[in-house]
């Protein structure tokens, strides 16, 4: 795979092709060169540690972007097993910036629904970068509630910049698609685990993201809007994106703190990107948790807890207060 | 109450309705009709329900002048009216969040974008909420969120039906994503008052747009809309610079979206208290 950096990665390259040239010349020329290497490596490691763990909000949305990052499609072949795909929403086309199907878990039925996204520019033409019209989330109800007839937990991925934002996608009601879900997935007596694990862009993610427990990858964001949208709008320049994305309280931390995700799944030092297996293992081993603790609970307690996770995100003041 | 006259009559808002009308329309002034530029008498546009005489464009009501034309004189108890956003990202803009809401509430006399509370319509009980576009384009931040929110858990508890009329922005930026929560949590609350069998009626006026769009005002039982009002949920701009498409004649329009099927109806303003009052008749048992 082309190996693509981030401008602030580059350090990090630079010593990786460093270290790759003095193992070259040690070996062809049969020098020792242990010294260097250990010292190169060290320093490898701690300029990564250095690095990504004091990665800025903007920098975390450009990893989330990261256009070798792992996609639903990848975590549904390295999680899953016996992956049936399903087509179409019965009413107008098949979304292909949604995928979903029926698949296993560790040998445990599930229902899983995702956004996806293109890997090369005909991929995303066909995927539309993975930002739904309408008939995707109509496909991704018509399988959540098909896992219900199932009796199947659902699993949601979530990677999307957005909804489209098109004339077509107006046409035929994006937002009634969209709040069809939010109001639907409510009432699912099945279990449902929600993660975002790229993009969580705004209502067009939201809408496959009711779940009784919502889970982030460390390095993904979950925004109302991107940070070059709000920078457009706040400060009528696109060149404060860096500044909404802090402002916007986007990452994966900040939400767990706020309490509008439940986990973060740990990520690969780096990134997803760089490791898919350890990513997908990350995202197994955290959904097969959350989902053991949530196949304790009775049809009713699932609904009444995924309504209350939602109902109890209440930021005001109600002049109670003195 | 002398500021729409006709026979109808309307409920006054406490402490509200005088100081608005001070405000917005001073005595005597002209004012500018927005889409047809046709100067108009102010108190003679106050009298036609802020619709145009001449091109019959809907300007903006308040939420206290909506809920006036929407209730029973005197029938109308506000609900949960102390509710105050805070600043709980203490988000970095240009201006403070507490700052902007300040200045919002002093201009609007409101605490935040939404007025709501119990009526009565031709003796008919219900639970209203209405957006008040004026109090920072109506977005929707958690204050909005809780008080549609509960509104329709009001209704839901009282089995009553549930009337809000919709205006908004998108979503309120300074609160990040719990802004965005506020999708679920109102579409929720709707699900357990469809579940009870209760009827939700969505008045759309101008703007409704994004995030509201995409949650609680295209969940109604019926929609309807005042004529003219913009809907959707990107912004026409967006469009515009993602796709470089040309856009349709009237796109996201009212009329536009009657014709693609999201509307049930186009209600002009002078009808719009007697068919609300029809349709919650309807669905009387």
């Amino acid at each position: 795979m082309a190996d693509i950096t981030l401008e602030f990665e580059k350090p990090i390259v630079e010593l990786e092709k460093k270290l790759e040239e003095w193992k070259n010349l040690s070996q062809s020329n049969n020098i020792d060169a242990s010294d260097e290497i250990t010292a190169l490596s060290e320093k490898l490691e701690h300029t990564k540690k250095e690095i990504y763990s004091k990665m800025t909000p903007w920098q975390r949305v450009q990893l989330a972007r990261h256009p070798q990052r792992p996609y639903t499609l990848d975590y549904i072949n390295e999680v899953f097993t016996d992956f049936l795909e399903f087509h179409g929403d019965r009413r107008y086309r098949d979304d292909a910036a949604i995928v979903g199907g029926f698949a296993k878990l560790e040998g445990q039925k599930v229902m899983v629904v995702g956004t996806q996204k293109g890997r090369d520019t005909k991929e995303n033409v066909y995927r539309n970068f993975g930002c739904p019209h309408p008939e995707g989330y109509r496909k991704a109800l018509r399988l959540m509630q098909m896992a219900e007839k199932a009796n199947v937990p659902v699993i949601t991925f979530i990677d999307t910049p957005g909804a489209f934002p098109g004339v077509a996608s107006e046409e035929r009601h994006i937002g009634e698609a969209i709040a069809v879900n939010l109001r639907e997935m409510f009432d699912l007596k099945v279990p449902v685990i929600c993660v975002v694990i790229g993009e969580g862009g705004s209502g067009g993610a939201l809408g496959i993201g009711v779940g009784n427990k919502v889970l982030i990858m460390e390095n993904s964001y979950y925004s109302v809007i991107t940070p070059e949208g709000c920078a457009a709008i706040l400060w009528n320049d696109r060149a404060y994106s860096e500044k909404a994305a802090k402002a916007l309280k986007l990452s994966a931390t900040d939400l767990l703190g706020l309490g509008i995700v439940d986990g973060v799944v740990t990520e690969p030092l780096g990134g997803a990107h760089r490791d898919y297996a350890n990513a997908a293992n990350e995202i197994k081993k955290s959904v097969l948790s959350n989902l053991k603790d949530l196949q304790k609970m009775s049809t009713e307690q699932l609904v009444e807890q995924r309504y209350q996770r939602f109902r109890g995100i209440e930021f005001f003041n109600d002049g109670s207060e003195v | 109450m002398a500021l729409f006259s006709n026979k109808n009559q309307y409920s006054t808002v406490k402490g509200f309705a005088r100081q608005s009308k001070k405000k917005d329309i001073p005595r005597g002034l002209w004012e500018k009709c927005k889409k047809c530029s046709q100067t108009l008498y102010a108190k003679q546009l106050e009298e036609n329900l802020n619709v145009c005489p001449k091109c019959g464009f809907h300007k903006a009501l308040t939420a206290q002048q909506r809920v006036e034309l929407l209730t029973d004189k005197n029938s109308f108890v506000e609900i949960d009216s102390d509710l105050e956003s805070v600043d709980t990202l203490k988000f970095e803009g240009v201006a403070s969040y507490t700052d902007k809401l300040a200045q919002n509430q002093k201009k609007t006399s409101m605490k935040d974008a939404v007025l709501s509370g119990t009526a009565k319509l031709d003796g008919q009980d219900y639970v209203i909420a209405v957006m008040d576009f004026r109090f920072l384009g109506a977005s929707m931040g958690a204050v909005v969120g809780e008080k549609i929110t509960r509104a329709i858990e009001l209704a839901t508890a009282k089995n009553l039906p549930v009337v809000i009329v919709t205006a908004s922005g998108g979503a309120r930026m300074y609160e990040g994503m719990i802004s965005l929560m506020q999708m679920a949590k109102t579409s929720g609350a709707l699900k357990r008052h469809a579940n009870a069998n209760l009827p939700y009626i969505v008045v759309m006026t101008h703007p409704t747009t994004a995030g509201v769009t995409a949650s609680f005002a295209s969940l109604g039982d019926l929609i309807v809309a005042e004529p003219g009002a913009l809907i959707g949920f990107a912004g026409p701009r967006v469009i515009r610079d993602t796709t470089q498409a040309k856009l349709p004649e009237g796109f996201q329009t009212a009329e536009f979206l009657l014709e693609k099927g999201l509307v049930d109806k186009i209600i002009p303003r002078k009808n719009l208290r007697n068919e609300l009052s029809l349709c919650l008749e309807y669905f009387q048992n």
